[in-house]
């Protein structure tokens, strides 16, 4: 059988990694009434997760909006998820965050925490350590806006359960790509430009794929299903 | 009108939408009146060039213009009123979706200040097809009427095709606007967003042309996709058959691409395929998918699924590439070009698979085939519903002879039986495998092809669930003939709950069936019944002679059953081939659970 075969975007090897990452993808749309509900319409009706999911618009004049998603599921879900978006009339372009070289994402969350004396003095030095701005104060209550990684924003949460959370409101990642160049092609009549080859680990040898997950690890953050079980916070959507 | 003419000039909404529809090239339209749309079928009065085919319920509209669609390569279009008119259209849309057929379908709507209020009719059709249509527009300004409408068709007709809804509310009907004509020349080709794929990666056919080489046991698996791509693809497809030598199986839905009668035809694979196509899945060592989707009445169990192959995988869709099965060499583009690219790429080879091998390798098969596993015996004085099926086939074989299913025992049979030398002359309800879709079906069929033999194999509950469609063929003397396997048991249903139920029978026999005979006379057509399978023939060339819609109650044995069969949940080489093969093959554990 011939050696070198032509592997598309993804290897087959790759597709076939049975363990579930995270992934943060972006969606540029044409900004029309009803693009949303395509989008979300299509992760209930095909069973996918959000974790979170922004929207906004990014552009007036052309139109367009973003909208940034975050979704777990296996490889091979994950590169079904992005050719089930592909197909929806009003999307210009995809990128996959988390795979298509680095990135930064930010969360944003204002937590309200109610509490007097000592859990009041504790919740306030906390939110300095997470250089928290208090946006609002009475003298039973705070409320903290914690800017950072969901993870961060996470862990704020966490530290506040028992010293008075009562509520919390939080915006979902905006992420985008490290370094120069933007998803934005000027709407051009080109065709889409082909995913870039991708920074996927390669897991070919079966007696190497225990060291290669380990790598892929720390490169692509993956998150088991049992490490999906986090504590829950309020503004975390799931199916 | 001349193009220049119209271009630029002002018209009412409703005369836009019937100038952008004859820009379109459309001759037929099918659909229902109702009050949202009452300014459409006013200008429809006002003009011949367009045929208005008036239906008796919406979703029988939505599946004449698959018919219509799948048996020309024009795209169907339907035009129905809002709230129940757009809700009764949704089977049909879904049906379109899931069998990749080009349909824009017109909807009527409330008056744009009425939407969300609960209006009389209201229904949120763009809400509720959004998830049953290729893609939907609502339409608020009369001056995007045109070119809402042209981009409807080409979002369609190209790429995967499939159903597209307008939703039209009534006051933008009634006010004017601009009229633009649609796109020329490369312009056409362009949209905002929309990019359908179209040539593969020449690299990727290379990869293919590798595997073909030197390949020991190769496989065609084709599917709907190639019908799509047009003729000509069936065409290429042959001929690179023919020129590689390599066996060929298809879907369901690509039944007539490459011809039955060829010599390297294994008939139909999955679930009630041939034991020779299901074996040679089983065993091949090079699968060429060409514009199928792995489907699950296909693969069956995937884990068993052909686990010795390299996997080629052509589609014009990328999700349908590594959604059910992972594949080794995905290509995406237009199933006619890659096959154009592939019989060229294999042309410039000097390298050909072993002959030894592919000798192995058709040893093999004819070894399977010599297992004759669709034979039948024709005994007694019970018609054999596959008897009945074989000779409708023989004498109308001849002829330019469309077939239409509906869903069930009789569909199976009619897929094993009726052998296809062409494409677009085999159209049934593969995806969502829909009762009722053979009569309306037909009948789009029959206006496309004035000039064809258009047979219904139907069954005698499915023919219930669109029978009122019998009204339309009489009035527009279309002569469709109804050709019904009556078994008076939900055939199918019976025999799963044969299989897999211990016999329980629950709702699958259906007591007070319409005498079909006088059903017939009622709406004014001819009916015919045999019960005897002397006169089987006698009946089907009575039944061709009329010139006119013909119901035949062909009264079959009750308890057969469709073999072979793979049981939920098993692989391709555990088939059952037949009541003695039951037993041992039992369908326990998870296959049960499954559908
Ligand atoms: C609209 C719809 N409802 C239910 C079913 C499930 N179903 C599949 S086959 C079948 C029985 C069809 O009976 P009949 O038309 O008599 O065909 P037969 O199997 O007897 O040939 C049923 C109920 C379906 N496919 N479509
Ligand atoms: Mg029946």
């Amino acid at each position: 059988m011939s050696s070198n075969l032509y592997e598309g975007s993804v290897p087959m090897s790759v597709l076939k990694d049975t363990i579930v990452y995270r992934h943060t993808i972006a969606v540029l749309v044409d900004n029309e009434a009803g693009v949303l509900a395509r989008v979300v319409g299509l992760f209930s009706g095909r069973g996918y997760n959000i974790e979170s999911l922004t929207v906004s618009v990014v552009d007036e004049e052309a139109q367009l909006s973003r909208i940034n998603l975050v979704t777990s599921g296996t490889r091979q879900i994950v590169e079904q998820i992005k050719a089930q978006l592909g197909r929806l009339v009003p999307v210009h372009t995809i990128k996959d965050l988390t795979d298509e070289g680095p990135s930064v994402g930010r969360d944003l969350a204002l937590v309200k925490v109610d509490g007097v004396g000592e859990e009041r003095i504790e919740a306030l030095r906390i939110g300095d350590i997470f250089r928290c701005n208090v946006v609002d104060s009475t003298n039973g209550s705070f409320v903290f806006e914690v800017l950072g990684k969901s993870e961060k924003v996470d862990a704020f949460i966490n530290l506040m359960k028992p010293l008075g959370l009562v509520e919390v409101s939080r915006t979902g990642v905006a992420a985008i790509a490290r370094g120069a160049g933007g998803m934005v092609d000027e709407a051009s009549l080109e065709p889409l430009p082909k995913p870039k080859p991708s920074a996927w680990p390669k897991t070919k040898s079966t007696p190497k794929r225990k060291t290669a997950e380990k790598k892929s690890a720390k490169k692509l953050s993956p998150k088991r299903k049992t490490a999906a079980k986090k504590a829950p916070t309020s503004s975390k959507k799931k199916r | 009108m001349p193009r220049h003419t119209v271009d630029g000039r002002q018209m009412l909404g409703a005369r836009i939408i019937l100038q952008a529809l004859e820009e379109q090239g459309v001759e037929v339209v099918f659909g229902y009146p109702g009050g949202a749309v009452l300014p459409i079928y006013d200008e429809i009065f006002k003009q011949n060039r367009i045929r208005h085919i008036l239906v008796r319920h919406e979703q029988g509209a939505v599946h004449a213009a698959e018919g219509y669609a799948r048996s020309t390569g024009k795209v169907g279009v339907v035009l129905v009123t809002s709230g129940p008119g757009a809700t009764n259209a949704v089977t049909g849309l879904t049906d379109a979706l899931m069998d990749s057929i080009p349909v824009v379908c017109l909807t009527g709507q409330v008056p744009t200040h009425l939407i969300g209020n609960d209006a009389f009719q209201e229904a949120d059709t763009i809400g509720i097809t959004r998830p049953c249509t290729k893609h939907n527009y609502l339409v608020k300004d009369p001056n995007d009427l045109a070119k809402t409408v042209h981009e409807a068709f080409y979002v369609a007709r190209s790429g995967r095709p499939g159903p597209v809804v307008v939703d039209l509310p009534k006051d933008v009907m009634m006010s004017e606007g601009t009229y633009v004509t649609a796109p020329r020349g490369i312009k056409r080709q362009q949209h905002k967003t929309y990019r359908p794929a179209h040539t593969p990666d020449p690299a990727s056919i290379e990869a293919v042309v590798d595997l073909m080489v030197n390949a020991e046991r190769p496989l065609f698996y084709t599917g709907g996709g190639v019908i799509n791509a047009g003729p000509a693809a069936s065409k290429t497809l042959t001929a690179l058959v023919k020129d590689t030598g390599f066996p060929i199986t298809s879907t369901l839905m690509g039944l007539g691409a490459y011809p039955a009668s060829g010599p390297n035809w294994l008939g139909m694979v999955g679930m009630h395929g041939t034991y020779e196509a299901n074996l040679a899945m089983h065993d091949c060592d090079v699968m060429i998918n060409i514009g199928a989707r792995f489907d699950d009445r296909v693969t069956g169990n995937l884990q068993h699924f052909s686990p010795n192959s390299k996997k080629v995988h052509v589609d014009i869709d990328q999700s349908s590439i590594n959604k059910n099965v992972i594949v080794d060499i995905p290509v995406v583009g237009d199933a006619g070009v890659a096959l154009t690219a592939i019989t060229k790429a294999w042309k410039a080879r000097k390298t050909r698979p072993k002959p030894k091998a592919m000798k192995a390798w058709w040893a093999d098969i004819k070894k399977w085939m010599a297992k004759d596993c669709l034979d039948y015996t024709q005994a007694g004085p019970v018609i054999k519903p596959q008897y009945a099926i074989q000779r409708l086939f023989e004498l109308t074989k001849n002829r330019k002879t469309y077939i239409t299913t509906e869903v069930g025992q009789h569909q199976m049979w009619a897929a094993q039986f009726c052998r296809f030398d062409e494409p677009n002359r085999w159209l049934t309800s593969g995806g969502l495998g829909t009762m009722g879709y053979g009569l309306p079906a037909a009948i789009g069929a029959q206006l496309g092809n004035p000039k064809g033999l258009v047979v219904d194999i139907a069954g005698e509950a499915s023919i219930l669930m669109n029978i009122q469609e019998l009204s339309t063929a009489v009035q527009y003397r279309l002569p469709v003939k109804v050709f019904i396997i009556n078994n008076q048991y939900m055939g199918m249903v019976r025999q799963w709950q044969e299989l897999l139920h211990g016999g329980r029978y629950s709702e699958s026999y259906t007591d007070s069936l319409p005498d079909f005979v006088k059903l017939a006379e009622a709406y004014g057509m001819a009916g015919l019944r045999v019960e005897d399978p002397a006169k089987v023939d006698d009946t089907i060339k009575e039944m061709m002679a009329i010139d006119g819609p013909v119901i035949v109650d062909v009264r079959v044995d009750q308890k057969e059953n469709c073999y072979p069969m793979i049981p939920s949940g098993a692989a391709h080489n555990h088939m059952i081939l037949g009541p003695e093969d039951e037993e041992e093959k039992a369908i326990t554990g998870d296959g049960l659970a499954l559908v």
